[in-house]
């Protein structure tokens, strides 16, 4: 197979496939951030006065009771929102709108349902410029590295959800971002395609070491594949704790059963229950 | 349809070349839709199923149906001209189907009828034409812009009612040629339809694509060409349908001003010279140009469809 195109790439990205990065790229600073939506008497805060820092190459998950404010946080980061006030820098530069920099996998499917699989993957490199024999070569690459080589022709809608939320990953990988935002990507999916995705994320994951913020609300995924657990408070949402995994990698589903997972685990339920009965309360206690 | 795949391409090993080749091209085939054992829609590949339903989908029934429908009403209008039906609705005065057959036949060999014919689908050739280009943009453009919308929209709403007839004055003064005026008048017809619907299509643009589309480097008219448009196409085909139909609708209008030629001034002229069996040739050619020229654009518009289709 041809590769030049994917070694041109990764050469203008300063990276190289199949080896865990070592540039300094995908730092995510955000400072004293707050973000509210509407004016005057509707005026609705969902981010309230959050600081956090990200370095190159982790794997970050945020945990929180829904309506808390996550996919708001992401969002701001991603560029599709501005912080009312605060900063969000990403690589030392403030985000000013969404760029290829900053990879988006949402929760719903978000695949673009009139293009094959390929050409969905494709859609990054093809904007950016690179010729169709390179963007063919990323395309193909990416696709067996999903698994999903046999599917390149396929349109989206014939896809299983798992599949879909796959392609939705290898194309956002296919700019080779520094950053990549995960809104519940896995949310709809079945919990045994869900194990699934997990083991493979954290496959692809190996072999590109971007950043990774990844939303969810279920804790045993958070601490499955994180570096670091970050819990949000009830509305409006800001970081309450920092949590620490520090199991080994590469890790596998029988991780779940440890001492040190079960000891997490227990410590992240608590804190999130307590915000989750505070939401349950601010919203009328029915 | 897994275990099939798999048996298919093992008997590829130590079959026999022949079978050989023609396993590895099945397996091949399934391969190609199927990635493993979630795919439902795997089977749909097969040639068998491929005639099948080619086969189920001749709309036999519907074809017979339509047929004794047809038969029975032009057996009743022929009954109703014979008696001179006249009960509320008079027919005393309304050609016999033979008589329009007779007519039609007649005219079907002559060159001047042909012109009239050619005359008018060259005007719907040249006003549908502008309309699309026009109606797309426009439509694309209040659909996406809050400003152009407002700016626009009042147009529309007052001049989309107008009915066609009423702008011939106007248009005559307007334009500097009669062929300009009847063009402009059908171009009107079919422009509102497509604006709409594309405006309508724009509108269901999924906001999580156009994110996605950002988010992987699109600037505002790649998201235009890559997001919208195809997103807003199962609807501005809609309108491109009924805009074919409604510019047909419009012509005949138009062709009120034309000293000569056109199958409107056919119709409208068989009308001051008192010549009924004529009045309902030209409605007829009418009619039947105008449904055959809307099926041509659902047929051009199909492909571009195909994926909304398959998301059923
Ligand atoms: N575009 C918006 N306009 C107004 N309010 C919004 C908007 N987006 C989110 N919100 C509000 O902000 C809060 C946080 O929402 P969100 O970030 O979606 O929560 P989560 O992703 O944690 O479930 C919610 O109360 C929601 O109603
Ligand atoms: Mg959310």
């Amino acid at each position: 197979m041809n590769l030049g195109g994917v070694v041109s790439m990764e050469k203008k990205a300063g990276r190289r496939l199949g080896e865990k990065q070592s540039t300094s790229k995908g730092q995510i600073s955000i400072d004293n951030v707050s973000i509210s939506f509407g004016s005057g008497l509707t005026k609705k805060l969902a981010i309230t006065e959050t600081t956090l820092n990200i370095t190159p190459g982790e794997f970050v998950c945020i945990l929180g009771p829904s309506g808390c404010g996550k996919s708001t946080l992401l969002n701001a980061v991603a560029g599709y929102v501005s912080p009312s006030s605060g900063k969000i820098l990403v690589d030392g530069k403030p985000v000013k709108g969404p760029s290829p920099e900053r990879g988006m996998v949402f929760q719903q499917y978000s695949l673009f349902p009139w293009k094959t699989v390929h050409d969905n993957i494709a859609f990054g490199p093809r904007i950016a410029g690179y010729s169709s024999t390179e963007c063919k070569s990323i395309a193909n690459t990416l696709l067996s590295m999903i698994g999903l080589s046999n599917s390149a022709k396929c349109l989206p809608g014939e896809l299983s959800g798992g599949m879909q939320q796959r392609v939705g990953i290898a194309r956002a990988l296919a700019n080779y971002p520094s950053v990549l935002l995960m809104d519940e990507p896995f949310g709809a999916l079945d919990a045994q395609t869900r194990l699934m995705m997990q083991e493979s994320l954290l496959n692809i994951w190996s072999e590109f070491g971007t950043t990774v913020l990844f939303i969810t609300h279920d804790v045993d995924e958070a601490i499955f594949l994180a570096d670091r657990v970050l819990v949000m408070s009830a509305s409006p949402g800001s970081i309450i704790s920092d949590f620490r995994v520090g199991l080994e990698r590469p890790r596998n589903p029988e991780i779940s059963t440890s001492e040190e997972f079960i000891e997490l685990k227990k410590q992240c339920l608590s804190q999130i229950r307590s915000e989750s009965l505070k939401a349950f309360e601010g919203s009328g206690g029915h | 349809m897994r275990a099939a795949y798999l048996d298919k391409a093992e008997s590829n090993v130590d079959g026999s070349d022949v079978a050989g080749s023609m396993g590895k091209q099945k397996a091949l085939g399934v391969g190609s839709i199927a990635d493993g054992p979630l795919d439902p829609m795997a089977h749909r590949n097969s040639v068998l199923y491929k005639l099948a339903h080619l086969f189920g989908q001749l709309p036999i029934r519907a074809i017979a149906v339509g047929a004794i429908s047809v038969t029975i009403g032009l057996f009743l209008w022929h009954w109703a001209t014979l008696y001179k039906f006249n009960y509320f609705v008079n027919f005393e005065h309304v050609p016999a189907p033979l008589l329009v057959g007779d007519a039609f036949s007649r005219h079907f060999f002559d060159p001047a009828f042909h012109t009239h014919v050619l005359v008018s689908l060259r005007r719907i050739f040249f006003a549908y034409s502008i309309a699309v280009v026009l109606g797309i943009v426009i439509g694309l453009i209040v659909g996406r812009s809050r400003t152009a919308r407002s700016a626009i929209l009042p147009y529309i709403e007052i001049i989309r009612p107008i009915p066609a007839v009423a702008w011939i004055p106007l248009a005559i003064l307007m334009w500097p040629t009669e062929e300009a005026s009847i063009i402009y008048i059908t171009l009107l017809g079919a422009l509102f339809p497509i604006i709409l619907n594309t405006v309508h299509g724009v509108e269901q643009t999924p906001e999580v694509l156009v994110r996605a589309a950002q988010s992987l480097g699109a600037n505002r008219a790649q998201v235009f060409w890559h997001v919208v448009l195809p997103a807003a196409m199962p609807s501005i085909a809609a309108g491109l349908a009924i805009g074919m139909g409604i510019s047909w609708f419009s012509l005949l209008a138009g062709e009120i001003i034309s000293g000569q030629f056109g199958i409107g001034y056919f119709t409208w002229h068989a009308y001051s010279m008192i010549n009924y069996t004529d009045i309902v040739v030209g409605m007829l050619v009418i009619g039947a140009l105008g449904s055959l020229s809307t099926y041509l654009v659902r047929l051009i518009t199909r492909p571009m469809l195909r994926w909304n289709r398959k998301l059923r």
